[in-house]
């Protein structure tokens, strides 16, 4: 494994989250360590979710901050922070159904290129130059995901453990530093499920950060470096896997009064 | 001699738009009754309307029935347009997404049009106004008796809509399929005769707005797009869904507009409302009466 | 749907060469040229609009405005200030341009039908304003002496030479925009329409892209305007109302408005509807097109160009 980095690549600092009258994040703080694998998990709608799209840009904390390697980004919108090296995949999965297995992936370079509206009109030799690098970097992505056999597949043809794996690929190709990924494994079988924590291990080998949201306590307990637990959207635990399955908190808000 | 003061001709602006804009909040009213319980815009709203006054103009003029029965009869028949939109328009469409909905109903609007061209050809008609024609003067405006009738409805169209959705059964079961139409359906409430039932009710209540103002500014077959248009950014200015802020946005949009025709230029009066409506939709498109929020959410 | 094959395109630029030919053969059809310049002038318009709405999901019933702007000022500039109509052309582009950036900025940020409705009163709005502004553009009476093109001394003053300008331009013009939706940009816009929240994360400036399409067909539409300002030598301000952009949302969804193709489609077909097969059916001619409008909609959501599909997908079954 890489070296494991003593600094936060992101740090969570007191996050407040109000839609109307619900409070979804409620003075949250916590950090992820560079190069580390940091699960997130807590009961249905304990902000995990919510913590998420305020990471990513798709809403604005109502308190608190976000810092991204040093630089607070709770503010900028999610194309912004997307260039500076988050990515990220959904819930439920959010693949470009008009376009083909490698089209998604060639999509996710698009933070590392500058489309230009009339030099690919014109077809300019830069432009053309591009796509080439576009295409062979998104097959490679393929090769490493196990996909690329089916780069010219309609996505939304795909079984939905291989649309999992393909918006992972999505989200790798912009060479991201973090990689957010919202319940990789929901909805899998047994055999789906091994293929993607391999896949976010290996990822992890290469030296993305990755912070997971997930249900299935399998592979949390065994691809986590660190672990925190969100109810109600507070941290109610933080720390190893073996740690926080003794944590009698966790163990309450998972079975107890909730 | 009369002397008209600048008071007087104020006034008669503040009138004239208060009427006017008492069709635009029908028109919003009708709207927000189909967005309520479908979320979709009835672009062919405005074509209700004008169906409204020919085919009153038809049963009233041409047939020579008497008042009092052609007015029920006509907004039977365009009820019953409305509830054909909805079955020939809209529950046929198998994917319907935003803007396949959108161009369906513009497409209805443009068959309706085409239908009344067809069969009224392009003039102006007009009716015999309910009450007469004397001219009542208040504070040095002189008023038709006609713009008392098309107030009047409204106030008895709130009055009726008010009743039905806060205390019958059915108002409630609608209001409760705007919340939540999946939930509606869980507790029993028939979601497709419920949008059915908005459809109806809106093309009854466009009905009525054509055959009263008919008799002021006439009526003719492509009246319904300008209608409709200014309708909908009556319902906007006061908030999409919100009942008092459609009539509250309709009778400012009608006063604005009278006034801006009046003051400023009579050329561009139908441009004062299209450019009221341009501002709330670029600054505040949840309105008046909505929240931001409500207006985020709304599924689109 | 995405790979533009090159073999209907080189049939395409056949069949613009030789139609003129064919049709002088056949004396009942002696117009059809005339028919095909609307035509052509009628596609740059479509072509821009369907990537705005089929590629980038966005829709506008207001283009007949930049229609009308880039008629009335080449119109304007050439008829009064006698400039050279090649570059009031140019100016009218610019025109049409920076009104679609302040125009589309915040509409773009609106969805669905608050979108509609925007583009709905804008089109509207500068409709009236032809008609009002009479001292600049003649009223409802409209606008006469317009001259019309030549380059370098070669004159437009035909049909056919028209017809062949109109549609070299067309040509042009869909070769650049097949370029576009074939790049990073295409990919870009389709990401938008299929998930905006999926395109975002991914780094897509949503507004950006979004104004980026909008002024690109607004560009295109005032092309169109002035192509046909300088043809008719004439214009008025019935041109450009609310129907007009309305015909054109028919023209893009009965040609299909996810295929480029549909764009030419559409518009070839239903120009042929109203200059010469719905001409004796005049009364007729509002419910024809809304019949056309509901049917494609109802059981051809995605065209013409989407019935050799369904017709495959028949032989599958």
């Amino acid at each position: 494994m890489n070296a494991v980095g003593e600094d936060n690549i992101l740090e969570i600092k007191r996050l407040v989250m109000t839609f109307g009258g619900l409070m979804a994040l409620s003075n949250l703080s916590f950090q992820v360590k560079r190069g580390t694998i940091k699960a997130v998990i807590g009961p249905n709608g304990a902000g995990k979710t919510t913590l998420f799209n305020v990471i990513t840009g798709s809403f604005s904390p109502t308190e608190g901050s976000v810092k991204f390697n040093g630089s607070p980004i709770e503010h900028l919108k999610a194309h912004k922070i997307a260039g500076l090296g988050i990515s990220r995949t959904f819930q439920t999965v959010e693949l470009f159904g008009n376009m083909t297995v490698l089209e998604n992936v060639m999509l996710g370079c698009h933070t590392r290129i500058r489309p230009s509206f009339l030099i690919s009109g014109f077809r300019l030799p830069q432009a053309l130059k591009q796509e080439v690098r576009i295409r062979e970097n998104a097959m490679k992505i393929l090769k490493f995901i196990g996909l690329a056999d089916k780069f010219n597949a309609p996505a939304e043809n795909l079984p939905l453990g291989e649309q999992k794996i393909l918006e992972i690929g999505r989200a790798l190709a912009s060479d991201p530093e973090l990689i957010c990924l919202d319940e990789p494994a929901a909805g899998l079988n047994e055999t789906e499920t091994y293929v993607a924590s391999s896949l976010i291990r290996a990822i992890n080998a290469k030296g993305i950060t990755i912070l997971l949201v997930e249900h299935d306590m399998k592979v949390i307990m065994n691809i986590s470096h660190e672990i925190v637990v969100l109810n109600y959207g507070q941290k109610i635990a933080e720390g190893p896997p073996e740690k926080i399955q003794n944590n009698p908190r966790v163990i309450e808000a998972y079975l107890g009064s909730g | 001699m009369e002397k008209i003061t600048l008071a007087g001709q104020l006034f008669q602006y503040l009138i004239t738009g208060l009427t006017v804009g008492s069709i635009y909040a029908m028109v919003a009213v009708g709207f927000n009754i189909i967005y309520n319980v479908t979320e979709i815009i009835n672009f062919a709203q405005g074509e209700f309307v004008m169906l409204g006054g020919l085919i009153m103009v038809f049963f009233n003029v041409v047939v020579g029935l008497p008042l009092v029965v052609a007015f029920p009869a006509t907004v039977i028949v365009v009820t019953m347009v409305g509830v054909l939109l909805d079955r020939l328009a809209i529950s046929p469409i198998r994917k319907p997404s935003v803007l396949t909905l959108i161009i369906a109903t513009i497409a209805a609007s443009i068959l309706l049009k085409g239908a009344a061209m067809f069969i009224w050809g392009k003039t102006p008609y007009d009716l015999p106004a309910f009450s007469g024609r004397v001219p009542i003067t208040v504070f040095g405006a002189v008023i038709q008796p006609q713009y008392f009738w098309v107030t009047g409805f409204l106030i008895v169209i709130v009055v009726i809509l008010s009743i039905f959705f806060n205390r019958s059964i059915i108002g409630k079961a609608m209001s409760a399929c705007a919340d939540n139409p999946d939930a509606a359906s869980l507790v029993g409430i028939n979601v497709r005769q419920m949008i059915l039932l908005s459809f109806a009710m809106s093309a009854a209540i466009g009905a009525v707005a054509g055959i009263t103002m008919t008799p002021i500014s006439l009526m003719e077959y492509d009246r319904g797009a300008m209608l409709a248009v200014k309708g909908f950014g009556a319902a906007i200015l006061g908030g999409l869904g919100s009942f008092p802020g459609a009539i509250l946005g309709g009778l400012i949009m009608g006063t604005i507009e009278s006034f801006g025709a009046g003051l400023i230029s009579s050329g561009y009066k139908d441009a004062f409302a299209l450019i009221v409506l341009l501002i709330v939709l670029f600054f505040k498109p949840s309105g008046i009466m909505g929240s931001v929020e409500i207006s985020r959410i709304k599924r689109f | 749907m995405l790979r533009i094959a090159k073999l209907p395109i080189a049939l395409f630029a056949l069949f613009i060469i030789v139609f003129p030919w064919i049709i002088r053969q056949i004396p009942a059809v002696d117009n059809y040229a005339d028919i095909m310049i609307f035509a052509g002038i009628y596609s740059l318009i479509t072509i821009g609009l369907s990537l705005l709405m089929g590629y980038a999901g966005q829709i506008s019933i207001g283009h007949a405005a930049f229609y009308g702007i880039g008629a009335y000022t080449s119109a304007i500039l050439t008829a009064h200030y006698g400039l050279n109509p090649w570059m009031c052309m140019f100016i009218g582009m610019t025109t049409s341009g920076v009104v679609a950036v302040l125009v589309g900025a915040p509409s773009l940020k609106l969805k669905g039908h608050y979108l509609a409705m925007a583009t709905l009163a804008f089109g509207i709005i500068v409709y009236i304003i032809f008609n009002e502004e009479t001292s600049w553009t003649g009223g409802p009476d409209g606008m006469s002496g317009i001259p019309g093109l030549n380059l370098f001394g070669f004159y437009f003053d035909s049909v056919e030479r028209y017809y062949y300008l109109v549609w070299i331009v067309v040509f042009a013009v869909f070769i650049f925009t097949v370029n576009v939706i074939q790049s990073g940009t295409g990919r870009a816009l389709r990401a938008i329409h299929a998930s905006e929240p999926a395109a975002s994360a991914m780094g897509v400036d949503i507004s950006r892209f979004k104004i980026l399409v909008f002024v690109y067909s607004a560009v295109l539409a005032s092309l169109a305007g002035s192509l046909y300002a300088h043809y008719l030598n004439f214009i008025n301000p019935s041109t450009f109302d609310l129907f007009f952009s309305i015909k054109l949302l028919i023209m893009i969804a009965l040609g299909g408005m996810h295929n480029i193709w549909g764009a030419i489609i559409g518009a070839v077909i239903i120009t042929f509807l109203n200059y010469e097969w719905l001409h004796y059916f005049e009364e007729f001619e509002v419910i024809v097109y809304g019949a056309i409008l509901l049917l494609v909609t109802i059981f051809l959501p995605k065209g013409l160009v989407g019935v050799p599909e369904i017709i495959k997908g028949w032989f599958r079954e």
